[in-house]
């Protein structure tokens, strides 16, 4: 209903890339706290042996006489039921907990992408078929999935992540074929097929680009997601055991004490928090970021 | 560097009715518009690798500054498009039923009218291969279209394309606009990627707009100029045929006269021939030697353009003629309204599909399917009472004084 | 005058896209409101209804119905003469209808809320809807089963059965086929003569404006160019504008008028 000029101030359309990006960034400051978070995560990651005052208590080392600790200025976080420095074990956890998000994460974008895209842009049988293969995987519950999983696999990482990713994957795909059925559908697919425009090109010049966005929010959203499902099925024994110093596990083995020792319990919560907080802002300011309408409209 | 319209009026005269009734315009010329800024650039159009296809004059040759007005005899060679009993079916729906046209070598224009549901615009995308045909036969230089695969259907697709209604939607909204105008020619491999942003200027030139456009976003452009992006970008792999699928229903007036006189100079400087679907008889007034006129999937009439629009044989012909509105006072005439909605196209009435709507319908019209045949010459007419129509009988249709 | 608007100013905080020094609709007469996309033309409509604060746009000057100024309103009165005396009509039916009520029950309710029984508001339904020479039967039917034509008329109905002095019709056929925007206009004409209606048509359609209107305004970014009686203005245009207008117009050839 508004009739808004459309054509806009050529100095705008100008600007190199690098500038515009720039222009997005700085139009929208809580991303760059995202996207500055989401690094100081990863660099935590990488310098956790030089980060951390005590190393060897991210692993299975204890000691007796500092048993539930609360913060002090040797031990900043406190220290566990078996006297382990908390902080050294919450900078050893980003190694743990992100590290599986994104593993489970990008799986699930392996599979779910191009399924989804598929059925989306070809339709017909190749979608029912697809679709309907969705549906049986989302009609398991994970927690299900996963104890049956335990039966045979053993409980580590690893089943952690292919549990994980077997329940994740098909929400990705319906996501991507709704928006690949509707890209598809657009005029300016059919002025491709109608120049002759191969079905490649189509498919990841156009129907991609142009579906990709929710899913990139999705999977920034879901990291904190991932990270908490991690945690209930270590909880459960399922996932990372004892020494491997995994937040959910320190938050699910901390619960006995939460009363009494509340650092326990607070300190690897705040880590996953702060994680999921993070890379939400993230994705969300790579949405608005990834939208040519609103890099110049700003 | 002279063309008529840049020497027509700066403004028109004061009553125009009666000036533009006497001199009928050269095509799309609509007196008054700014000479386009084109018109400047123009001689960069010629390229070596934009060597034209044989027959084909390049943009800025002599050719241009004779634009052709329509004329009703074009068509006598080979036809370039032939189309014979086409139907295409979208499940119950009979969308196009028995349509048959034919479209002479560039320039030619066929107008093909109709109201929403009448099948137009799926008879452009059969054209150009982007629906199933049901039925009936598509030649294009005598090659059958449907059994065309691979490299030859990869040629067709350089020789036939299309231009959609909606501007909005018809370019990727990610890709910046130099991207989107070469990306035939890239895929094509007809220029290489380097001499591509320089081919994408002169396209852009060749529109009508300016070349620095190549590094905007669609939306940082208005309706009119997408729809000439649009343009240039199926026109970028040198088609000899062009479907115009309502190029102007979903932009502005002023700039929609612009995209017709873009038309009328493309026509002229690229030998091209169009099909123009429309809804809008005062457009293939404009640009069309011939037209056809469909209703539910099917033509009831086809003829020379002036002549089909001057006397409709066909009572659905009138109709839609005294339908549109006419700025010139001179030119009202009393409406005749037709009653009800166009019916279902998966439930066609039996008979003439027209019948329920008809003012003159009689008995026979309910049961008996009118054959399509030729009234006069050049004319022909899917109606029982076509000698009535032509002869002026009086219709019993609620009239308007307007 | 019935309605009248006279130095009305839109603007979208700094942006002022409205700037017009006067336009009036007498009782029983059609006007005309043309001009480009991005004129103003929509952004007027909001205005006069009440609405533009729903968009960001703030307003400022007079808008008189019957003489009563209606920019002091607050949103509740606003909410009555809207609709009640003053209806509206827009390009595009089917969004105006929510798909998940009967026809007849958005009606009903619209007629309701301003002040009508069950039973009155029924008949009135009734009746509006062979004033606009449709089957009444349609008001059973969902919005997706009426064509665009037949909506229209259903929002035209509406403003029938609510007696309402002043139809705000924006663009009210450009979405609509030919014939069937031949028969909305027909029905404009209708009720201009025989309910005394006065009509705004917003249009960017001068051959329409051009058949329909008693009187016409040209708008170009934001202001009146030109304004006076049709024949005047269209056989001779002051404005270059308005002439640029009407030379953009396809015209049927030569001699096509019998």
């Amino acid at each position: 209903m508004i009739e808004a000029p459309s054509t806009l101030p050529a100095a705008d359309a100008r600007l190199p890339r690098g500038q515009a990006l720039r222009r997005g960034l700085g139009a929208n400051p809580l991303m760059v706290v995202g996207a500055l978070m989401s690094a100081l995560i990863v660099v935590i990651a990488l310098l956790a042996p030089l980060l951390a005052p005590f190393p060897a208590d991210a692993g299975s080392a204890t000691h007796p006489f500092l048993v539930l600790h609360p913060p002090s200025a040797q031990h900043w976080f406190g220290t566990d039921n078996v006297g382990r420095d908390i902080y050294s074990r919450v900078l050893y956890g980003a190694r743990i907990s992100p590290l599986i998000a994104v593993i489970v994460l990008a799986i699930s974008c392996a599979v779910g992408i191009p399924l989804g895209v598929a059925a989306g842009y070809f339709g017909g049988w190749l979608d029912e078929t697809i679709m309907r293969v969705t549906d049986i995987f989302l009609a398991f519950p994970p927690l299900l999935l996963a104890l049956a999983l335990a039966a045979v696999l053993p409980a580590s990482i690893t089943t952690v992540i292919i549990v994980i990713a077997l329940t994740w994957w098909p929400w990705y795909t319906r996501l991507i074929r709704g928006q690949a059925a509707s890209v598809a559908g657009r005029p300016y697919i059919d002025s491709c097929r109608a120049l002759g425009i191969s079905r490649w090109r189509i498919i990841f010049r156009h129907i991609l680009p142009n579906s990709i966005t929710p899913l990139i929010v999705q999977v920034s959203l879901d990291v904190g997601g991932v990270i908490l499902t991690v945690s209930a099925l270590s909880f459960l024994g399922l996932g990372a055991q004892d020494p491997t110093p995994d937040w959910g596990l320190m938050v699910a083995e901390g619960q006995d004490y939460f009363l009494t020792s509340w650092w326990v319990v607070t300190f690897p919560g705040i880590a996953i928090l702060v994680t999921a907080f993070a890379f939400t802002l993230l994705g969300d300011g790579l949405r608005d970021l990834m939208d040519p309408k609103r890099i110049f409209l700003r | 560097m002279t063309s008529p319209e840049g020497a027509g009026p700066a403004v028109p005269p004061g009553p125009d009715g009666t000036a533009r009734a006497a001199a009928p315009e050269p095509e799309g010329a609509a007196p008054g518009m700014p000479p386009r800024p084109a018109d400047a650039t123009r001689t960069v159009d010629a390229k070596p690798e934009e060597t034209a296809r044989a027959g084909t004059a390049r943009p800025g040759d002599a050719t241009r500054a004779e634009t052709p007005k329509p004329q009703e005899t074009a068509g006598a060679g080979p036809p370039l498009l032939d189309v014979t009993d086409l139907a295409v079916r979208f499940g119950p729906v009979r969308a196009v039923d028995g349509v048959s046209l034919r479209l002479a070598a560039g320039p030619f224009g066929l107008g093909l009218v109709g109201e929403s549901g009448s099948g137009k615009s799926t008879i452009g995308r059969a054209v150009v291969r982007l629906v199933a045909m049901a039925g009936g036969q598509i030649r294009f230089e005598g090659k059958d279209v449907a059994a065309l695969r691979g490299s030859a259907l990869k040629r067709y697709r350089r020789a036939a394309q299309i231009v959609f209604q909606d501007p909005d939607n018809s370019l990727d909204p990610r890709m910046r606009i130099g991207a989107s105008v070469t990306e035939p020619l890239i895929a094509h491999r007809i220029v290489t990627r380097r001499l591509a942003a320089g081919r994408a200027r002169e396209l852009l030139a060749e529109v009508g707009l300016d070349p620095e456009l190549v590094s905007r976003y669609p939306h940082q452009l208005s309706g009119g100029q997408r729809q000439r992006i649009a343009i240039a970008r199926a026109l970028s792999v040198q088609p000899r045929l062009l479907v115009l699928d309502e190029p102007t229903s979903a932009i502005d007036v002023k700039a929609q006269a612009r995209i017709l006189r873009l038309i009328a100079d493309l026509r002229a400087g690229r030998n091209l021939a169009y099909l123009l679907i429309t809804h809008n008889l005062g457009i293939v007034s404009e640009l069309c030697e011939q037209t056809a006129v469909l209703y539910l999937g099917r033509v009831v009439e086809s003829g020379p353009t002036t002549e089909l629009l001057s006397v409709p044989a066909h009572p659905y012909t009138q109709a839609l003629r005294s339908a549109v509105p006419e700025v010139d006072m001179a030119a009202r005439r009393s409406r005749l309204i037709l009653p009800g909605e166009p019916p279902d196209a998966a439930r066609p009435p039996p008979g003439c599909v027209f019948h329920p709507r008809c003012p003159l319908a009689i008995g026979r019209c309910a049961t008996e399917v009118p054959a399509l045949r030729e009234v006069r010459p050049g004319r022909q007419v899917a109606c029982h009472r076509a000698e009535e129509v032509l002869a002026g009988v009086k219709t019993g249709a609620r009239t308007s004084s307007g | 005058m019935r309605l009248s608007i006279t130095n009305l100013q839109v603007s979208f905080g700094e942006r002022r896209v409205v700037d017009l020094a006067e336009l009036a609709v007498g009782e029983a007469e059609i006007v005309g409101l043309a001009g480009d996309s991005g004129s103003g033309k929509s952004v007027t409509t909001l205005a006069v209804l009440g609405l533009a604060h729903t968009v960001g746009a703030t307003v400022s000057g007079s808008i008189r119905l019957d003489g009563a100024e209606l920019t002091g309103l607050s949103h509740r009165e606003m909410r009555e003469v809207r609709g009640r005396r003053i209806a509206a009509i827009f390009q595009s039916p089917a969004l105006a209808f929510s798909p998940v009520y009967r026809v007849g029950s958005i009606v009903h309710r619209a007629l309701r809320l301003h002040g009508m029984t069950r039973a009155e508001a029924a008949e009135a339904a009734e009746r509006a809807m062979r004033q606009v020479l449709l089957p009444p039967g349609l008001l059973d039917r969902y919005p997706s089963q009426l064509s665009g034509g037949q909506l229209q008329r259903v929002a035209i109905a509406l403003a029938l059965a609510l007696h309402a002095e002043v139809l705000l019709a924006d663009e009210p056929t450009s979405a609509l086929d030919v014939t069937v925007q031949a028969e909305v206009l027909e029905l404009l004409r209708e009720l201009r003569d025989r309910e005394r209606m006065s009509v705004l048509f917003i249009s960017h359609d001068l051959a329409v404006v051009a058949e329909l209107c008693d009187r016409v305004a040209i708008m170009q970014h934001g202001s009146i160019v030109e304004q006076g009686p049709t024949s005047q203005v269209i056989t001779a245009p002051a404005s270059p504008y308005t002439a640029e207008l009407l030379a953009s117009v396809p015209r049927l050839a030569a001699g096509a008028g019998q």
